[in-house]
């Protein structure tokens, strides 16, 4: 057998060999964190497939001609408001020749120009002007039968629920409100239950798998572990009222929330395991930015609502966020957190609403540690790609929903993860 | 005034900005909410929220007691990755209000090193400081921190 042969045989290959020993979501092999063949399957399975994406708040874009650049998975979009006051969105790559057609980041415009050729499209994507199209004097111009209306920018559907807009490349995928599902909605509802303001975003970029993200906010199991703010300053506990639950349809959504329950006796339980969480003699002096003020039924302290693939919805205190999730590469994501207050808060809600964003993003006090953990598994993973991550945690009761113990959120992530990769 | 008060000013100024960028790039953080007035107030926002007008940074303190909240938790509370900052200061300009205020405007460089020995550069941006003149000296009543590196590498854990 020649060498020619050899190489054949290593080409025809499946590149996607990865093997889950179990179907249920709690042993994942490392390898999907990093392989490039996986990313690529993700592009255009999950980001460019079925799913709606998340990709701005309607309060970033208000006015008629409003619009911002933004991404879905990593192929480059632009989601504007059209002069009579709906959405469009559209790939941001001219149908000339391919070049970045929207070069800023946000702005209002109630049409496009290609800087390359000037071709001139309107909100929706039309194609509306063609430089010397006809020609100049004996030069000859675009053929006769050119089709403008064949020759718009590549148009997303896109749809808003409730102030949050996703769009999709896919003609087929449910109604946004469908594939946000019956066990979703409501808690979105919560958040988003009157008009917003939207006020501003911190961008974070982390040398890590999207997935690892993805896992880190559906793991309430991690929260009083890893984010020591918690327990060093004395504000949540295991012991808390909790939800875990995942979307009955596919599980690739979920929700969590921490509820705070009066007379708690769980740090006495902290102390006797001895962990590591239990510090004492730490006290803020200004624990105003840990204030809470009552504009919800059940006073969570903290929601966290992820909604595949690319949107986190967030209340910790009455600090309300979308975060938006990016995948760069295999071993990079960007975070981008959305701030948002309501329309008709108080200057003091305001107020207390800005300085609670010192809990979340980049530097949060509840939040800066997420980051740093994912990267750390993606450099002890590196060489381990046949290796397997461990999900057991709640693996006895899995129907069990009023817990913060569990990693079952990720296994029903996991599972269906598969399927639509058809792993 | 004289030249002299501006020299005088220059001078002054000069050094709180050089004590600003030593405690800092010292890991002498329990001395920095020492530069700023009891109610003084720190912030630091990305670029893009400063030019829209937009609220939400990274970090906002307005009491000397958020800051050195922030010191403890960065102590005590907060895991990231041992590192070292290493700030370059440049174009400062000084505006005189009165005797006893001033504004301030510098732009900086901050490098990062990592545990590993890494060093990269961690963020650009400019500082905007209002500084007041005290019995202690001269300190900051307001800093506001406008970086241009909007995507923050990692995390956030030490004032910049
Ligand atoms: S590439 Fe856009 S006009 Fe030519
Ligand atoms: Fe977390």
């Amino acid at each position: 057998m020649g060498h020619h042969d050899l190489s054949q045989t290593e080409i025809k290959a499946s590149p996607l060999d990865i093997h889950f020993p179990d179907s249920d979501g709690s042993r994942i092999p490392y390898e999907v964190f990093s392989s490039q063949a996986v990313y690529e399957r993700e592009q255009e399975r999950i980001y460019r497939g079925s799913t709606w994406s998340f990709v701005a708040l309607e309060a970033e874009i208000p006015h008629p001609g409003d619009f911002k650049s933004t991404y879905i998975g990593d192929t480059p979009v632009v989601v504007t408001r059209t002069p009579d006051g709906s959405l469009a969105a559209w790939v941001n790559r001219c149908s000339h020749r391919g070049a970045k057609l929207c070069v800023l980041p946000r702005g209002n415009a109630t049409s496009h120009a290609c800087l390359y050729h000037q071709w001139n499209f309107d909100s929706q994507g039309n194609l509306t002007g063609v430089p010397f199209r006809r020609g100049q004097k004996d030069m000859a111009g675009m053929p006769p039968e050119f089709d403008m209306k064949a020759h718009g920018l590549k148009k997303l559907r896109v749809d808003s629920y409730r102030g949050l807009i996703f769009a999709s490349f896919s003609d087929t995928v449910a109604t946004l409100p469908e594939y946000l599902g019956t066990e979703m909605r409501p808690w979105i509802d919560r958040i988003m239950h009157k008009p917003i303001v939207y006020l501003g975003c911190t961008r974070q970029y982390v040398n890590a798998n999207w997935k690892l993200y993805f896992e880190n906010v559906k793991d309430p199991y991690h929260a009083s572990l890893l984010h020591l703010f918690h327990t060093t300053f004395n504000i949540m506990r295991v012991g808390m009222k909790a939800r875990s639950i995942p979307d009955a349809t596919h599980g690739l959504h979920s929700i969590i929330t921490a509820t705070r329950i009066e007379d708690d006796t769980s740090g006495a339980e902290y102390k006797a395991q001895d962990i590591r969480s239990m510090n004492e003699g730490f006290h803020l002096e200004d624990d105003s930015v840990l204030g809470y003020v009552y504009e919800f039924e059940e006073a969570t302290t903290n929601h966290i609502q992820s909604i595949f693939p690319q949107l986190v919805l967030q209340q910790i205190h009455n600090s309300l966020v979308a975060r938006q999730l990016l995948p760069k590469a295999p071993d990079k994501f960007e975070l981008i957190f959305h701030f948002f207050g309501y329309a008709d808060d108080t200057p003091e809600l305001r107020e207390l609403r800005i300085k609670q964003a010192n809990l979340v993003g980049p530097a949060g006090y509840i939040s800066m540690e997420d980051g740093y953990a994912t990267e750390l598994v993606q450099r002890g993973t590196l060489r381990e790609s046949k290796s397997c991550s461990v999900l057991d945690m709640g693996l006895g009761k899995p129907d069990q929903q009023d817990t913060l113990i569990t990693e079952g959120l990720i296994r029903r992530f996991w599972s269906e993860y598969q399927t639509l990769m058809a792993l | 005034m004289t030249s002299l008060d501006n020299l005088l000013l220059w001078f002054d100024l000069h050094n709180l900005q050089e004590r600003y960028v030593s405690v800092l790039d010292n890991d002498q953080l329990e001395a920095w909410p020492d530069l700023f007035t009891k109610d003084g107030h720190y912030e630091i926002v990305p670029k893009e929220n400063a030019d829209a007008d937009l609220p939400i940074g990274l970090i906002y303190c307005n009491s000397q007691s958020m800051m050195r909240d922030r010191i403890l938790s960065t102590r005590e509370a907060n895991l990231y990755e041992p590192q070292t900052y290493r700030h370059m200061v440049s174009g400062l300009v000084i505006t005189p209000i009165d005797k006893t205020t001033a504004r301030m405007q510098s732009s900086y460089l901050v490098f990062r090193t990592n545990q590993e020995g890494d060093t990269a550069i961690y963020q650009a941006g400019k500082y905007e400081d209002l500084v007041v003149s005290t019995p202690d000296g001269w300190r900051y009543q307001s800093k506001r921190v406008i970086y241009d590196t909007l995507r923050v590498a990692t995390l956030l854990a030490i004032p910049v």
